[in-house]
């Protein structure tokens, strides 16, 4: 590789006062910026490595370790600025495709901070959720149209027959992580968290680590197109099972996990041997128009029996509202959809960046649509990729989803920094590599507590939110447009979310 | 009861009921009637919501009362009854609901309509004539002595459907889009009833000020409802006032929704169209949509609308928790959310019900045959002094006065 013209990023320093030279900075950085020299015991520091985990910093005992930002910039310029031209030097030094991970850093596609929040005063009393009940429980499913309900003498009957239903305690899930983008220790941490928030993990499409089986209750299995570890046994874990056709990080492409990332116990989930690359394409072979989803959605019900939902995952692109009737028509129970902002283990840039549309959009767009044509009923809705904060999940709901998912902030609970190098498989918190000396880090009992009081948290926030505005449980916010406003948003833009202007 | 489900369970339901309003099948709506639900609105939401709020908030009294041997009785009790609540109105709205007023009449459809001005009255003639067979008109008598203010003109039709092969279903899809395509012509002529042998009375005053416009003391019916209002918003219009009718069914309410935007959204997905923004219109469209549309029972409606907390359906028995857990999951998007009371009839019916956290008033009360719901109990007090039983239902208990059998109305 030709040398790189670009200087370090970031600036390190070691408060020579006060380091003791205990070494935690060596072995806490694992993108080797820090090492021992013995002769002068002290610390050497290779700055370009540095990617601001803040993994030293918070590991350091004596807090000697400081990083900043480098203060040196290149001329301003419009268009021209560090990224750009970094992005510009990084490809002609390797001539290769500029590779990246968790979400779009772009802050020009946000619409949730466009979008505010409505209260009761007056006309309708705001109800107190610490004195009152409030309820957040959902059912995720396909509904039947009408009920029929018969007299027996008297007693009532439901003769209409139920398709199957996801519990959730709460409209928040975690979304699909697999075994191989992140760690078994973060997929257990994870279980846990959902088995003690009634929610649901969704554990991608690496396959069932034998330490995931007793979570089944609150697993969702994928069937991704490298079909990885996809067996009956499989299908029969989990609670749900989930078609991934794409995803907001990069929709369009597939996924390629290094052979040195296939260990053993990857090896064992997925089903295929060590040290070869697992490549999911582009596209699921079999899947190349929506007949031949509706066959897929078909055998897999066969195969479970019709006993579990089917969820159909696409990423959020142009055309989401057609796909998605079409996919309510096509027999799933479910469909999730992921914004452009979602995180990936691993993304050309260039995908993360540009292609897709925000989850707002999608949400709204989707809702009106199969609104529009009588079948809303039919399908449930979860929205991904892009939700950082219980507001950003309450407006998603009041857009038209049923539930969220969220995966990068059940990482940043886990301690994720968002330093944007999980596609280096060096996660200096011990999230997205597979190395054993580094995954140690993530202990399951003390993580899934701190996911747990994540979830716990926001739950806490949404019926606050709901409580605010009268309402006194969550079936009442979804598609409730009325109680959102835009801010600096255009008219069309105000058409496609279906909200008025805040003041009118 | 032992009964025996889909899915082989042996279940026990305390749900009790014995009636059935239309014939089964749903409504379809007919391309013409699609088009309708795409054309801008016009008239009703100018009038109704001039400053364009996204929808019409009120608050106010409700009152009804019913003989359950279906008794023709007159209204000056009611009227008494709704005038000693007026602290809970502002002289804004008012009106009742009649059942039972027109024998002459009883198998006619009864349309009632006000008219802006003479211009409108002769395209709403018209429009009657060349869609109805018009057996009785004229005008609504009114004694508008000493009022200073601007009364429509209101005018009365019974009429017939006259269409070949028309079976109830259809007679009352023609009968709705007739009435919406009307309401929303623009024209300055809206129908606020249209059912048989009922009628409702209503305008913008005070309810004794409404009953002596509308001489209301020369009818009799045998169940009454009525109605003052408090509308936030000060330009008040006739239509707006309730009862809110829908074919046979009519409706007042007092409280304000917080749900609406999920519940309008949904019964737009049904094919309805919600001309004037309000809850109450709400309410009357989904009662047609859970009662004509899908022949469920006021029981169980009462349950959609203000469904039990999920953590008392838990501890209920198991085919009592299947039944709640199902209607609060295909229905969740009727569920009513935030404060409201509301009485609901129809031909030998009437039910109250609040929010499921009774956060508006009702009362119900009885002596011997009469039936009685009221936002307060004093407003009962003060014309039955003398009644033998008070109830005071809890949220989301509906309360069910029903005609007995075999009363011809
Ligand atoms: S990469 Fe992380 S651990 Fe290493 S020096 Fe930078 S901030 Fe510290
Ligand atoms: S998961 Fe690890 S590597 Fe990825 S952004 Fe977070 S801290 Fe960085």
């Amino acid at each position: 590789m030709l040398r790189s013209r670009r200087l370090p990023e970031y600036n390190v320093r070691i408060d020579t006062d006060t380091c003791t030279v205990c070494k935690a900075c060596v072995i806490q950085c694992t993108f080797d910026v820090f090492s021992y020299m013995k002769i002068e015991n002290k610390i050497s520091i290779d700055e370009s490595k540095c990617v601001d985990c803040h993994r030293c910093m918070i590991y350091c005992p004596d807090k000697s370790i400081s990083i900043t930002p480098t203060p040196i910039q290149y001329r301003p310029n419009a268009s021209w600025n560090k990224e750009s031209i970094h992005n510009i030097m990084k490809q002609a030094e390797s001539g290769g495709i500029l590779l990246t991970s968790m979400g779009c850093d772009k802050p020009n596609y946000n619409y949730f901070d466009r979008l505010l929040i409505n209260a009761s005063q007056v006309t309708n009393p705001s109800i107190d959720p610490i004195r009152e009940p409030m309820e957040v429980k959902t059912y995720l499913g396909r509904k039947p149209d009408k009920l029929t309900i018969s007299d027996n003498n008297g007693d009532s009957i439901i003769e209409t027959s139920e398709s199957p239903q996801l519990l959730l305690e709460t409209p928040i899930m975690f979304s699909a992580m697999s075994l191989g983008s992140v760690n078994i220790n973060v997929q257990e941490s994870l279980a846990m968290a959902a088995a003690s928030s009634g929610t649901y993990q969704n554990i991608g499409e690496g396959g069932l680590h034998p330490r995931l089986k007793k979570y089944a209750k609150n697993l969702i299995v994928q069937v991704a197109s490298g079909r990885y570890g996809v067996h009956k046994k499989y299908l029969d874990t989990g609670a749900a099972v989930e078609i991934k056709i794409g995803q907001g990080a990069k929709p369009g492409i597939g996924g390629h996990l290094p052979g040195e990332k296939i260990t053993k116990e990857i090896s064992e989930a997925r089903r295929i041997p060590a040290g070869t690359d697992a490549i999911s394409p582009a596209p699921q072979h079999d899947i190349y128009s929506i007949e031949d989803l509706s066959q897929l959605i078909h055998a897999i019900k066969e195969a479970t029996e019709y006993s579990k939902p089917v969820i159909v995952k696409i990423a959020a692109v142009h055309n989401s509202a057609a796909i998605a009737s079409g996919i309510a028509r096509s027999g799933a129970d479910i469909i999730a959809i992921d914004g452009m902002r979602a995180s990936t283990g691993a993304a050309p840039l260039v995908m993360r960046d540009n292609v897709g549309i925000p989850i707002e959009m999608a949400i709204a767009s989707v809702d009106t649509r199969l609104n529009q044509e009588g079948i809303r009923d039919k399908i449930s809705i979860i929205a991904g990729g892009g939700i950082r904060s219980s507001s950003d999940a309450f407006k998603i709901i009041a857009l038209g989803a049923d539930a969220c998912y969220i995966s990068t902030v059940a990482l940043i609970a886990m301690g994720c920094t968002v330093c944007q190098k999980c596609h280096t498989g060096k996660c200096p918190w011990g999230l997205t590599t597979m190395n054993p000396s580094i995954s140690i880090r993530i202990n399951p009992k003390m993580e899934s507590k701190r996911v747990a009081n994540l979830v716990r948290a926001w739950t806490l926030e949404i019926k606050d939110m709901l409580g605010g505005m009268g309402i006194n449980s969550i079936e009442s916010l979804r598609g409730n447009r009325h109680q959102l406003r835009g801010v600096g948003l255009s008219e069309q833009e105000m058409e496609i979310l279906g909200v008025r202007p805040a003041g009118i | 009861m032992m009964i025996i489900t889909h899915n082989g369970h042996i279940i026990a339901i305390r749900y009790i009921y014995v009636f059935q309003f239309f014939n089964s099948s749903e409504i379809k709506l007919s391309e013409s009637a699609r088009q309708l639900v795409n054309k801008p609105l016009k008239s009703v939401q100018r009038q109704n919501n001039p400053y364009k709020d996204e929808k019409v908030i009120d608050s106010c009294s409700i009152f009804g009362m019913m003989d359950q041997n279906k008794k023709l009785f007159a209204g000056n009790d009611i009227i008494e009854a709704s005038a000693s609540m007026n602290q809970r109105a502002n002289g804004l709205g008012s009106g009742y609901a009649v059942y039972g007023l027109y024998p002459k009449y009883w198998n006619n459809y009864a349309f009632h309509i006000m008219y802006d001005d003479k211009e409108a009255l002769d395209w709403g003639s018209k429009f009657i004539e060349s869609n109805f067979d018009i057996i009785f008109d004229e005008e609504i008598p009114m004694d508008i002595h000493g009022i200073h203010k601007h009364v429509p003109i209101m005018r009365r039709y019974f009429t017939n459907i006259d269409l070949d092969n028309l079976d109830e279903i259809k007679e009352d899809e023609y009968l709705v889009n007739k009435c919406l395509e009307m309401n929303t012509s623009g024209k300055g002529a809206y129908v606020f009833s249209s059912g048989k042998n009922m009628g409702v009375f209503k305008g913008v005053g005070w309810p004794q000020e409404i009953a002596k416009i509308f001489r209301l003391d020369e009818y009799k019916g045998y169940l009454w409802l009525s109605h003052s209002r408090f509308p936030t918003n000060s330009r008040a219009w006739w239509g707006g006032a309730h009862p809110f009718a829908h074919l046979e069914s009519t409706v007042v309410h007092n409280g304000e929704i917080s749900s609406y935007g999920t519940n309008r959204r949904f019964l737009e997905m049904k094919g309805y169209r919600c001309t004037f923004q309000t809850d109450t219109e709400i309410f009357a469209l989904a009662l047609d949509y859970l009662q004509r549309k899908h022949q469920l029972p006021v029981e169980i409606i009462a349950k959609i609308f203000a469904p039990p907390l999920w953590k008392d359906i838990e501890k209920m028995s198991e085919s009592e928790r299947n039944l709640l857990r199902r209607l609060r999951i295909t229905y969740d998007k009727l569920l009513m959310n935030g404060p409201f009371s509301i009485i609901f009839a129809n031909h030998g019916l009437m039910v109250g019900l609040a929010d499921r956290l009774k956060l508006r008033p009702i009362i119900a009360a009885r002596r011997k045959d009469m039936l009685l719901l009221s936002s307060e109990e004093a407003a009962i007090i003060k014309i039955l002094p003398d009644i033998d039983d008070v109830h005071h239902p809890k949220g989301g208990e509906p309360v069910i006065a029903r005609c007995h059998e075999g009363f011809a109305s």
